[in-house]
């Protein structure tokens, strides 16, 4: 009976998965095939577009030298300490500008200032600072992802729910007690959706630091082969980029999934 | 009777300022006791300062005149010896049921513990055995209001504040969770101030009911109930309820004579 069941619960399972996965799987192999068969016999121009078996030769060897790992690891490494440094800025100084009106009212308009102005501007003048090594990408990829994380937070932090922050001050709670017990963790849905902005943004920071100035990184990668007209090998590069901003972005939902058991599932907002 | 009142409200009064810079008289010269272990209720129609009343005891009003003292203690903010259950339960939804019941306990710095034993005890008395590990949002609308009951007396207050406890849940459940709170009430001897707009309810569950009138707040009449308990639902049949009910109603109708009747409970 048992082994029935298991067959069919199976079974309906391949059945959802294949249900789910069916027209993304379709289209991109069509679009694959399309551009595979457009390269071979239609003549496309492989300086423009290559085809996507030469994308996936340069890929393999590629890794194979050891050449994109090891740029890869520095990208990543600029955009995780860029990430960090986002979140516990922005929550930072999301916490404090929500706890004092004062603090707000002083901030605010820099806050907007720096907020509409293009980060990417400063990239130039932040290599000056920062020099040719990770500290300049980090800076980089840091003030870009913050304000997403800082605008989330102070807005969670605002739309806690009264009734919750009655009861903890009916008690008597501290101002450390109500944030740490009410506050923040109400606040937390909020901040996550900041947060799944700020991973990839904060690749974006990476790779322009990289484009203005770098002595290594997947950025450089990409503007070297650029000059050589190597056009296979820019796509292969910014296939990985794709790749590995998806991994960092299912990365974020499956840490909100646990930090947020409580609060049921919830697509992330449009990764801008 | 009223040797020592547990709870003692003098002169009360309130002013909000509005918007425009006016100000209105939410509670004029609010005089009311409750005895040790005695189950008050508050009636009055919407927006006549009830709940002004009960967030006053619960100390998360603090600009008041008039003198409140609790435990014949002046009242300056909130006090160990109150606990509160609000319209909604305001549950923490990330924290278990058994979690959300210790939270007064964490804040104020209790024997965890003996906190967590006495949280797992209440659950008990509130009809939630084995619902401990649940979250909020697996639970119903009576479930929660129950944790939030449990909640309220986990540091053991002398009083049990309740502001329309049950006004969001649907009528028959609202029925069960009153005799249960009469059971409740009982069973842990707290003193118990309900603020309502049912009269029914009121009159079933309480030893005194105070009649509230509207613009500004202020207690119009205190009528004893004379009812034997325990009360079942079935004192609804009783001649003394149904008179209790209509004394109650006609003393509101006259506040609201102008207003369409309202439908009580």
């Amino acid at each position: 009976m048992s082994r029935d069941a298991t067959r069919l619960r199976v079974s309906r399972a391949l059945t959802r998965w294949f249900a789910a996965l069916w027209p993304p799987l379709g289209f991109g192999a069509l679009v694959l095939g399309g551009w595979e068969a457009g390269a071979r016999w239609g003549g496309l121009d492989p300086m423009m577009l290559p085809a996507p078996s030469e994308i996936a030769t340069q890929l393999r060897l590629g890794f194979e030298s050891g050449i994109y790992p090891m740029h890869l690891g520095v990208t990543l490494l600029q955009a995780m300490i860029g990430f960090v440094i986002a979140i516990l800025a922005g929550v930072g100084v999301g916490a404090l500008v929500s706890a004092t009106p004062l603090v707000e009212r002083t901030l605010n308009p820099f806050l907007i200032a720096f907020e509409a102005m293009p980060k990417i501007a400063m990239a130039p003048l932040v290599i000056v600072w920062f020099g040719y090594g990770i500290w300049s990408k980090v800076v980089l990829a840091a003030a870009i992802a913050f304000f997403p994380v800082l605008v989330s937070t102070i807005l969670g932090l605002r739309a806690c729910e009264p009734g919750r922050l009655d009861v903890l001050h009916s008690l008597g709670a501290s101002r450390a007690q109500v944030f740490r017990l009410v506050r923040l963790p109400s606040a937390l849905p909020f901040i996550f959706s900041g947060v799944n902005v700020a991973v990839v943004f904060v690749l974006l920071g990476a790779i322009v630091g990289e484009f203005v100035g770098a002595k290594a990184g997947l950025g450089t990668l990409i503007l070297a082969a650029n000059e050589n007209l190597e056009t296979a090998r820019v796509f292969s590069i910014l296939g990985l980029l794709a790749g590995m901003g998806m991994l960092l972005h299912f990365g974020v939902t499956a840490v909100r999934q646990r930090l947020l058991f409580w609060a049921g599932p919830q697509a992330g907002p449009p990764t801008a | 009777m009223m040797a020592t009142p547990l709870i003692a409200v003098r002169e009360l009064s309130k002013v909000y300022p509005t918007a425009k810079g006016e100000r209105v008289q939410a509670l004029s010269r609010i005089n009311l006791e409750i005895g040790q272990g005695e189950f008050v209720s508050l009636v009055g129609p919407s927006g006549c300062g009830k709940t002004t009343v009960l967030r006053i005891l619960a100390g998360l009003i603090a600009d008041y005149t008039g003198d409140v003292s609790v435990s014949g203690k002046a009242l300056h903010g909130p006090s160990r010896e109150v606990g509160v259950v609000f319209q909604d339960a305001n549950l923490m939804p990330w924290r278990t049921a058994l979690a959300n019941v210790m939270l007064p306990a964490e804040v104020l710095g209790l024997n965890r513990r003996l906190a967590r034993a006495r949280a797992q005890e209440l659950l008990g008395m509130v009809g939630l055995e084995g619902f401990e590990r649940k979250l909020p949002g697996e639970l119903s609308g009576g479930m929660r209001q129950r944790v939030a009951i449990a909640r309220a007396l986990i540091h053991d207050p002398a009083v049990l504040l309740l502001d329309e406890p049950f006004g969001a849940l649907d009528a028959m459940t609202r029925d069960t969770m009153n005799v249960e709170l009469a059971a409740i009430a009982a069973r842990s001897k707290k003193t118990v101030f309900l603020i309502t707009h049912s009269i029914a309810e009121a009159v079933f569950l309480s030893d005194r009911v105070l009649v509230m009138s509207s613009r500004p707040g202020r207690i119009v009449e205190v009528i004893p109930v004379a009812l034997p308990r325990p009360r079942g639902l079935d004192i609804i049949a009783d001649p003394a309820f149904a008179a209790t009910v209509l004394r109650i109603r006609r003393l509101l109708d006259g506040d609201t004579a102008s207003a369409l009747p309202s439908i009580a409970h």
